[in-house]
């Protein structure tokens, strides 16, 4: 399949598009779930750029694939941990409302 | 133009559309329930994204990893800490909503005039091993990414024993510091909470 028809910088936008929309969701959402799920978009985000550029610019070794891999591995482990930790804030607050995590203010 | 060109510029529009349409439906919706599936949708599309590119195996690793697992653990974790609450009110909600989309349209716009601006480096695509990726992906990992992929599977055991471990409930009878016995049903008995906020 020839890549030719798309341009590259249809791909960046969308992933810088997908980013963006992540750190509105990341600063604006009182839900902690949903903070999580704009961590996913943007890692997303990310994995798009990096496959964009592994098949435009390095089509033989790509090696953007591997290391898209590797991120999605790693993002599975941090929303693993990620809802443990919300499981256990859950239940010691019994909320989820970003605002009233507040331990760390002084 | 022929078909298939036509046909992979009107896929990407689709899998775009769909990509930014749901990402804005999972953080704008009001119920976390359907954000949830809208993000499941994000995720496929992203692997329709992938499949343009040429990636069967890394479509396929999204697929499994993020609609298989990340998804459905984010369910869960709704179902369980699915409680209607009123949440109170800000005061400087409307400060706080303008600059932080300043902020996301500054970023944006930087990003954007960064794509069109920079001369990318195209390579030839004739040179392209295409549907061969998957061969050179395994050659990757077990050649020069050999340590990554080994640290990899470390990662994933201390991120399940660590996951485990935060979110499963006491195993002894009492609790530590109250003395009083410990729930060990599986819905949450109505409790003093201990980290009650003190004002």
């Amino acid at each position: 399949m020839n890549l030719e028809s798309i341009p590259l910088q249809g791909f960046l936008i969308v992933s810088s598009i997908l980013f963006c929309i992540g750190i509105w969701g990341l600063l604006n959402s009182r839900n902690a779930v949903r903070v999580l799920m704009s961590i996913e978009l943007m890692l997303n985000a990310v994995n798009i750029n990096l496959m964009a550029f592994s098949s435009y610019i390095d089509n033989n070794l790509i090696q953007g694939q591997v290391f898209t891999i590797f991120v999605i591995t790693v993002a599975a482990a941090e929303a693993a941990v990620g809802l443990a930790i919300l499981l256990s804030l859950y239940r010691n607050r019994v909320t989820v409302d970003m605002e009233s995590f507040n331990l760390l203010k002084w | 133009m022929s078909i298939a060109v036509t046909t992979q510029i009107i896929c990407f529009s689709i899998l775009s559309l769909v990509v930014i349409v749901g990402a804005l439906g999972v953080i704008l919706l009001e119920s976390i329930v359907y954000s949830a599936f809208l993000l499941g949708g994000v995720f496929m599309s992203v692997a329709g994204l992938y499949l343009l590119l040429n990636a069967s195996f890394v479509a396929a690793a999204q697929v499994l990893v993020y609609v298989g697992a990340v998804n459905v653990l984010i369910i869960f974790a709704i179902m369980l800490v699915n409680k209607k609450e009123d949440l109170k009110p800000i005061d400087n909600i409307k400060s706080r909503r303008i600059i932080s989309t300043s902020i996301c349209l500054t970023l944006l716009s930087l990003l954007i005039r960064v794509d069109f601006s920079n001369v990318w480096s195209v390579a030839d695509p004739n040179a392209s091993i295409g549907e061969e990726s998957t061969i050179r992906i395994g050659e990757h990992l077990f050649s020069d990414y050999l340590l990554p992929f080994e640290v990899a599977s470390v990662l994933l055991l201390m991120a399940m024993i660590g996951a485990i471990v935060l979110a499963r409930r006491d195993v002894m009878n009492e609790d530590i510091s109250t003395g009083l016995p410990v729930d060990q049903e599986l819905i949450e008995k109505a409790s003093e909470p201990l980290l009650i906020k003190k004002n």
